[in-house]
């Protein structure tokens, strides 16, 4: 079966929430069910085939063509199917997610990951800023799951996350897992200020050594073989991650201001 | 049944349900690994005394290890699944927790984990980290060497103890001859370990004593010493006797792995001075598991 495919028919004016268009939310609907279906653009409903053209069958993967960065809450609350994107995606994509897979060939905007709570996500241009963040309101992010970026991803990545695993190979922008509370992080290039800002727990993995601010506390270098482990565990998400081979990497403990634990391995 | 010059008693081994676990050390090297696992499988000979029947399994390459250090797998049995966790507990904390560069990692999965780091990281004192790693938790536990890695659990298996074959002799250095070529042969086998010294155990013993105090004494009908005083099960020619005890995560495996070291002495001949293969038993009334000693070197007969 072909995938059920929603071809952007034009630019759009506004951002549209997609959240209903997802493996789960289709299942069990026909193509004139699903084209029925409305979503919100501006401040008219809008039918589901007056923005997309329809095409294919199978209701647990969907891909999506043309799509934009207006396209909001690309599968959010999924818990099983896929979901590919060819071309960018809006904020919040995979907001929520509980399961199944999301592939984004292009570029996407914030908060993409929010409240990701299991699955795979991965974007394969740039993504904004709170990457894996929580949604407004809310005081932990990211509670599992794992999400790779190619490109490069702006600021806060991991803001408050929990639990789970992020790996960038590109930079990272400012405050990359600030307040972070577990979970793993990984940078492939450079980040930027105040990494580990007011960090809790939680591991931010490196490969160069960050301008870091007074309150995260240098421990050192070390052999850990847990990153024998770690590392391995790449291997199905990132060749480039999976290529790392280095036992031994510095140690920076933090956020003191915050009496956090939180740690910084810069691998040598 | 006669092989190859060695009589095999018509009888059998008995053998008891067990609660078993498996769990991998690895170390910065095979040395330190060992140092490891003969401490946390010391004093764990017998269930009688020592609680735990525990042994070192086999050795695992670098290339297979968790971690991607050299390591060895360990197998512990108990008579129920409290004492395991109990002894798994305090081994871990007193041998491999203390062993310099030594991890320890869950080496069998089941739907009843048992704690093999969740408690010990609280040595860690507030500075332990968890990692979520593949499903798996793994526990850090800062120490002065560095940091002791340690998986959160491990799995409890259902398993045997107890197979057993006795191998008389007509003298002790021939039984014992006979007994290490044997091991040798068991050693290689997958999911059974051999509890006592050397794989050995020259104290074999029967249930009961006229003691009051005592559950168990020894096994007189197989002593050389007291054939003249006892319902002996020793012919004149026999000097000595040693057991070897087999305990296994299978009852397959715990045959082949009798098949393994009986057909080793056999392949001895009589001329090594091995003249019968026996086994003990309660006469059946204990153990639900019999291991009859002709079945299973039924196909070894010329």
């Amino acid at each position: 079966m072909s995938a059920l495919t929603f071809s952007l028919k034009k630019p759009l004016q506004f951002a549209i929430n997609c959240a209903a268009l997802t493996p789960d939310g289709l299942a069990n609907l026909t193509l004139n069910e699903i084209a029925a279906l409305t979503l919100h653009h501006g401040k008219q409903a809008v039918r589901v085939d007056e923005l997309f053209d329809i095409s294919g069958h199978d209701n647990a993967s969907l891909r999506f063509l043309n799509a934009t960065q207006q396209l909001d809450y690309l599968g959010a609350n999924m818990r099983s199917g896929r979901i590919d994107i060819s071309g960018d995606a809006g904020a919040y994509l995979g907001f929520g997610m509980k399961g199944g897979e999301i592939r984004c060939l292009g570029n996407t905007r914030d908060l993409a990951a929010c409240n990701m709570q299991n699955g795979l996500l991965v974007i394969h241009g740039n993504t904004g800023d709170f990457l894996g963040g929580a949604a407004a309101g809310l005081r932990k992010s990211m509670l599992g799951g794992t999400v790779v970026v190619k490109g490069h991803a702006g600021d806060r990545v991991g803001d408050q996350m929990r639990r789970g695993l992020i790996l960038i190979e590109g930079n990272a922008g400012d405050y990359c897992a600030s307040r972070m509370l577990a979970g793993t992080i990984g940078v492939l290039g450079k980040v930027g200020s105040y990494a580990g800002f007011s960090m809790h727990r939680g591991t931010l993995l490196l490969t160069a050594q960050p301008d870091l601010h007074p309150t995260m506390q240098a421990c050192g270098s070390h052999t850990l073989p847990f990153l024998n482990l770690l590392f391995k565990s790449f291997a199905p998400y990132s060749q480039a991650f999976a290529s790392l081979k280095s036992l031994r990497a510095a140690r920076w403990l933090g956020d003191a201001a915050n009496k956090g634990m939180g740690e910084i391995l810069i691998v040598c | 049944m006669i092989i190859n010059g060695i009589q095999i008693d018509d009888t059998f081994a008995e053998a008891f349900n067990m609660r078993g676990t498996r769990v991998i050390i690895t170390a910065q090297n095979l040395k330190w690994a060992y140092h490891a696992a003969h401490a946390m499988t010391g004093f764990a000979t017998s269930v009688i005394g020592c609680g735990v029947e525990a042994g070192i399994e086999a050795e695992i390459s670098s290339e297979l290890s968790p971690d991607g250090r050299p390591g060895l797998s360990i197998l512990m049995f108990a008579m129920g699944s409290k004492v395991l966790m109990q002894q798994l507990e305090t081994r871990m904390g007193q041998c491999v927790l203390t062993c310099p560069t030594a991890a320890a990692f869950a080496g069998i999965t089941s739907d009843e984990p048992i704690n093999l780091g969740k408690n010990l990281r609280f040595f860690g004192d507030g500075f332990q980290t968890s990692k979520l790693i593949g499903g798996k938790r793994y526990w850090r536990v800062p120490v002065m060497d560095g940091e002791f890695l340690c998986e959160e659990s491990t799995g409890m298996v259902r398993a045997i103890g107890g197979g057993n074959f006795l191998i008389l002799a007509t003298s002790q250095s021939a039984a014992l001859a006979a007994a290490e070529v044997a091991i040798a042969a068991m050693q290689r086998l997958p999911n059974v370990i051999m509890p006592f010294p050397g794989g050995v155990v020259r104290s074999g013993s029967k249930v009961g004593s006229r003691y009051a105090a005592m559950f168990a004494s020894t096994n007189d009908a197989f002593c050389p010493t007291l054939k003249g005083v006892t319902q002996t099960e020793l012919s004149s020619d026999i000097e000595s006797v040693m057991e070897i005890v087999i305990d296994g995560l299978s009852f397959d495996d715990i045959a082949l792995a009798m098949e393994a070291g009986i057909a080793a002495i056999c392949a001895l001949g009589s001329a090594s001075g091995v003249k019968r293969i026996s086994a003990g038993n309660y006469g059946g009334k204990l153990g639900p598991h019999h291991f009859k000693l002709h079945t299973i070197m039924g196909n070894k007969q010329p």
